[in-house]
């Protein structure tokens, strides 16, 4: 795999197509995009056809797990006389993982289009977006989208014409990373402490309020519309047979061109290098995760890995959220393990004993290792409190919080015992920062390319 | 101030809070008749009307916990529980600025450790403390969702991209001194407070504020403009069009 192919062949911009147009935010520009297209499709469609062709397209959920998209509204009893609600996963907090931001305040209406689609195809008469509470800008720009639906006909009663009604709430977290579970989620939406909840029943029966409900991420909801508009064939034309489709890839860390990188599913992280000006200058791969932190990491032997639903698990990981985090060999891994552990800890919500005290207990051990002050035996231990959390917590923090540490372990123990026979960290934290090589140290500059003041 | 009035700590029980003034009270008491009224269950605008007395006082007092659990027909005890469960509801005045460091793993290993570590020095405070003149509050932060604009710094949560020790220095100098800062992405600077109201859910009524600061950085367009044929810097073939963004094309 050393051709290249040609990023132009490679890459397929859908929902980040507009960004660089001329204020992609507003509804006349989405417009010009396609935009509010599908829905006028979706609306003179059976629901029922309707979740049958996101079925058949093979949208699977961008959120981590890569659940069918389709089947989860399928699983929406009807007909039983309770109300349903579509609630929007917009708590984007997993450690790399940055996509669902830059969409939202690029195109709000991309998400919006989706979900009055999302909605008429469960029969939702109430849906809601939950924004994490710590991007201002991005719930800025969903309440100024969302009131030019309503005053557009596209939110409120008798949509365009077709009988359908639908309102919309933005609603903003407060800062916990729990709340991207959909259970502690749905807690959370009810005003209460964000924890999650023992499932069955799941949401679809019995999700907020009682009533059932579909928890689907921003992402997922915002590629339903360019379905619509270009059919299920085009969609499994792009990606493989079992990962249909296009996704936005997060490339970041220690890379030339850190950013976002719009591709079929299935291309591997050797192709988005090769297209995207490699590694920094001077500097070699040393590890990367697939999906966020939570996701088993990788080293250079998986530069080939096709980064779908299925390389990606073969291979011994998750392809989670496609958060690319791209470190270098100035990287400690226990400094970069030790750091996702307090996030864990921190974010831990107190529900269950493995994950509330395991975290804990690993944060303690991991410090004192990084400081040169760990004791024989201290990796055994870390990697049995890691096996007492994962797969024995209530919910999947637990799981996420025992990856970094038996991959780490698994891939470079070498360097885990360097630190304790050594009694020190071998590296120096300044190697690893972006002024170190005197690149990028020029004071930053206003991230616009096209500078917009009203 | 006594303590149990400027803080919402946990430990013995404190004395009933005192209610907001009536004409605070009436005011908040309309706005929480809005919030509630978006919901199908009232007790659904609790992290809202909590976003709203942290708009009101700078942060979730005793007096404010009072008001939601009024509004929503809770008690104090349910309030609390919930207010102390997230972080950013905070339980000391923040500054007038709020600044907040990213030190999770991908934004501290390119820098984010060493621009806190001098913030906190140049300021002379430590994580979560005001400076004595009330302007900054300083914190730092799990991952913001920016990680291809590391190391990120957010100031009343907008982004301040692609920082170094330096420029966050700058940056809260001018803070300080009153000059107006515009963050990389999001609107020109309001305060902790007003930013508070946004969250709450009450838009941002400033004339343009939407459409400030463009659609994103070179980082959010680095693969569209490959896809388009373009080059970016280190790319084969390269032409000249700036990492971060000079807008050398527009």
């Amino acid at each position: 795999m050393t051709a290249t192919e040609p990023a132009e062949k490679l890459l397929s911009p859908v929902l980040s197509a507009s960004w660089d147009d001329h204020r992609p935010w507003t509804l006349e520009t989405y417009r010009r995009h396609d935009g509010y297209q599908g829905l006028r499709t979706a609306l003179e469609m059976d629901p029922d056809a309707l979740i049958a062709l996101v079925k058949d397209a093979g949208l699977r959920g961008r959120g981590g797990a890569g659940f069918p998209t389709g089947l989860k509204w399928q699983f929406i009893p009807q007909n039983d006389g309770k109300p349903h609600y579509l609630v929007v996963n917009a708590d984007e907090s997993e450690p790399g993982t940055c996509k669902d931001i830059p969409l939202l305040f690029a195109n709000p209406h991309a998400l919006i289009e989706g979900m009055v689609i999302a909605s008429y195809a469960i029969r939702c008469n109430h849906a809601f977006i939950y924004l994490r509470g710590e991007v201002v800008p991005v719930l800025r720009r969903l309440h100024a989208a969302v009131a030019e639906a309503y005053r557009a006909g596209y939110l409120g009663s008798n949509i365009l014409g077709s009988g359908f009604d639908l309102d919309i709430t933005v609603h903003a977290g407060a800062g916990a990373y729990i709340c991207g579970e959909e259970t502690a989620l749905l807690d959370s939406l009810e005003g209460r402490r964000g924890q999650p909840r023992l499932r069955p029943p799941f949401p679809a029966i019995a999700g907020l309020y009682a009533c059932p409900t579909v928890v689907n991420n921003v992402e997922s909801i915002a590629s339903v519309p360019p379905i619509l508009v270009r059919g299920k064939e085009w969609f499994t034309s792009l990606g493989t047979e079992k990962s249909p489709g296009f996704t936005l890839y997060s490339l970041s860390g220690h890379v030339t061109n850190p950013g976002q990188y719009e591709a079929p599913l299935g291309v591997t992280l050797r192709q988005l290098l090769d297209v995207s000006g490699g590694i920094r200058a001077g500097h070699r791969l040393k590890f990367w995760t697939p999906g966020g932190s939570s996701t088993p990491m990788f080293t250079d032997e998986h530069l080939d890995v096709p980064l779908d639903y299925e390389g990606v698990g073969a291979a011994g990981s998750m392809l989670g959220t496609k958060a690319l985090q791209v470190f270098d060999e100035t990287t400690c891994v226990v400094r970069a393990v030790t750091r996702w552990t307090e996030f864990y800890a921190h974010e831990s919500c107190g529900k269950c004993t493995p994950c509330r005290e395991g975290t804990y207990w690993l944060v303690q051990l991991l410090k004192r290792i990084e400081a040169g002050q760990g004791e024989p035996g201290d990796l055994e231990k870390l990697l049995d409190i890691a096996d007492n959390i994962n797969g024995k917590s209530f919910c999947a923090l637990g799981d996420g919080a025992a990856s970094p540490i038996v991959s780490s372990l698994q891939h470079f123990r070498a360097e885990y015992e360097q630190h304790l026979t050594e009694r020190r960290c071998p590296f120096d934290p300044a190697a690893s920062t972006v002024w170190a090589d005197g690149q990028r140290a020029a004071a930053p500059s206003p991230a616009t390319e096209r500078e917009v003041h009203a | 101030m006594s303590p149990s009035e400027t803080s919402t700590e946990l430990g013995l029980p404190a004395m009933p809070a005192k209610p907001y003034p009536a004409e605070v009270h009436e005011r908040l008491a309309a706005d929480a008749a809005e919030l509630i009224a978006r919901y199908p269950q009232s007790r659904s605008a609790l992290l809202p009307l909590l976003h709203l007395v942290q708009a009101e006082e700078g942060f979730v007092s005793t007096t404010g916990i009072r008001f939601c659990a009024e509004q929503l027909d809770l008690t104090t005890a349910e309030v609390t529980a919930v207010a102390t469960f997230y972080t950013m509801y905070r339980r000391r005045p923040a500054g007038k600025h709020h600044v907040g460091v990213c030190t999770n793993t991908l934004c501290a290993v390119l820098g984010g450790d060493q621009i806190f570590a001098e913030l906190q020095q140049h300021l002379g405070i430590g994580n979560n403390e005001t400076t004595e003149d009330g302007e900054i509050s300083i914190e730092h932060i799990e991952c913001n969702a920016a990680c291809d604009y590391a190391p990120v710094v957010m100031v009343n949560w907008e982004f301040f991209d692609n920082q170094t020790p330096d420029s966050t220095r700058q940056l809260v100098d001018d803070l300080r001194a009153g000059r107006e800062v515009r963050p990389t992405r999001g609107a020109r600077l309001c305060s902790f407070k007003e930013s508070a109201r946004i969250l709450a859910g009450f838009p941002d009524e400033r004339e343009g504020a939407n459409d400030e600061s463009g659609a994103g950085g070179a980082p959010s367009l680095a693969g569209l403009r490959l896809a388009k044929g373009e080059q970016l810097p280190g790319t084969p073939g390269a032409r000249v069009v700036s990492p971060r963004g000079e807008g050398s094309d527009a």
